[in-house]
């Protein structure tokens, strides 16, 4: 069985091939469905595949560009990407960013930079988990009360509307984001991407996790635009984050691209997914995957108090994000072939 | 805006976000590692060599790889997908 696995000629270990196009395929189908480059799932997964971890962070940024590319190519096609939001949200991300990174350096003087983080990272989570659950309720509990007294359902209705009050904010510069549908201030997606930024560079993650609810929710972006924009950012970031892993000696391309096999065909799958599922469909799923993102966190968390649990916790947390990542891709993918058999039959009916 | 400005603004955007794709996963110390070619033929002893003679090209050809490679993927997705009959160009729903 030799041939199952491959030679990486710069971390020289053997890697089992079908493993990463599984993974690949995995995340890519998330990825291209959720909007994120989804690090947090495939470090674990590089992990048991027997990955140095060297490389791990390196390779997943690179598969992730390639990844993000392909999806933000598809999205831009179904009138997804907002660019100039992406474009305007990229220089709040960035000034917010450092001074995340800033705080996070004077933390560690302090001492106090493990524990800040880690709880950061799990209030956030929940609050996001929270965010989600309360939409759909409150999205819900609209449409009971107006099948109650008598009323058509209002499709374009949604839960929680706090982007209607920060709307009504208008200091000048005034933007109007075709794609999104929206007119507000500028000052609304740098101070969001700013926010956003300062949050990804505490916590040390890529952000899309955070950015993808703060563009439905505080900017009030169409859950589809919010999908395709945060992609867009990823690709972005994911291209430069390559080249400096890359020029740091960090990046196993060939792993890389057997991932990137798998991504690429997933990611199209994941991106034509959202045209079957309505918008709050994929953010029920996103905020599942916020939940199982939270235990996995918790889990890693537990061992710094009780030290005897940590094997059972970091299997524990393994088991949990592959399961996670196979069950979503799994559910995404059923949904796209349901969709676009249905598709073809009325494409056929007609004919 | 002039073309050459717009370049300008992003490129300099382009370099700024360095930080925010590090931000996926931390730093780690700066350590030389060297590939072990010796193990290795054709393109993956040249591959390794390349790394082990200059991380700039590289990284250069890295950066040329991963998109050209996801896109010629991508492409290829599409044309399955053409071929099974799902319309790419369109999504009828426009709910929130």
């Amino acid at each position: 069985m030799d041939w199952l696995y491959v030679l990486m000629p710069i971390a020289g270990v053997k890697i089992f091939w079908p493993g990463l196009i599984i993974l690949g395929i995995g995340v890519g189908v998330i990825g291209g469905f959720f909007g994120m480059g989804g690090a947090w799932m495939v470090t674990p997964g590089l992990n048991i595949l027997g990955f140095p971890m060297a490389f791990a962070i390196g390779t997943d940024i690179a598969h992730m560009a390639g990844k993000s590319l392909i999806s933000t190519m598809r999205h831009g096609k179904f009138g997804n990407v907002d660019y100039k939001l992406g474009m305007i949200m990229l220089i709040g991300t960035v000034v917010g960013f450092e001074i995340g990174a800033q705080m996070i350096m004077w933390l560690e003087r302090i001492g106090q930079v493990g524990p800040v983080v880690r709880w950061m990272y799990l209030v956030l989570l929940a609050l996001i988990a929270w965010m989600v659950f309360a939409d759909v309720s409150k999205k819900r509990k609209k449409e009971r009360e107006a099948i109650a007294a008598g009323k058509e359902v209002d499709k374009l209705a949604t839960g929680i509307e706090w982007h209607k009050t920060l709307h009504k904010i208008k200091i000048p510069p005034m933007v109007t984001l075709q794609a999104a549908g929206i007119t507000c201030s500028a000052w609304l997606p740098i101070l969001v991407s700013f926010f956003t930024g300062w949050l990804a560079g505490i916590l040390g993650i890529g952000g899309g996790l955070i950015r993808m609810p703060a563009l439905i929710y505080l900017i009030g972006c169409p859950t589809h635009v919010a999908v395709g924009t945060d992609l867009f950012e990823v690709m972005i970031s994911g291209l430069y984050g390559a080249a400096s892993y890359t020029y740091k000696g960090r990046t196993e391309l060939v792993a890389a691209i057997i991932m990137l096999i798998g991504a690429a065909m997933g990611a199209q799958v994941g991106s034509v997914a959202t045209k079957y599922i309505k918008g709050y469909g994929i953010r029920i799923a996103f905020g599942l995957a916020v939940v199982g993102c939270f235990i996995s966190v918790l889990l890693k968390l537990i061992p710094n108090y009780v030290p005897e649990l940590y094997t059972i916790c970091d299997v524990t947390a393994t088991v949990l994000i592959l399961g996670l990542v196979a069950a979503m891709s799994v559910y995404i993918t059923v949904k796209m072939v349901q969709g676009a058999a249905k598709e073809v039959a009325m494409k056929k009916g007609k004919a | 805006m002039p073309a050459v400005k717009r370049l300008a603004l992003i490129l300099a955007t382009l370099w700024l976000t360095a930080q925010t794709a590090l931000a996926a996963g931390g730093g780690g110390e700066f350590i030389v590692i060297v590939a072990d070619s010796r193990k290795l033929t054709g393109i993956m002893a040249w591959w390794a060599n390349l790394y082990n003679e200059s991380h700039l090209y590289f990284t250069a050809l890295t950066v040329v790889l991963i998109p050209l490679i996801g896109v010629i993927f991508g492409v290829l997705a599409d044309f399955i997908m053409h071929f099974i009959g799902i319309d790419l160009s369109s999504r009828d729903l426009a709910e929130h």
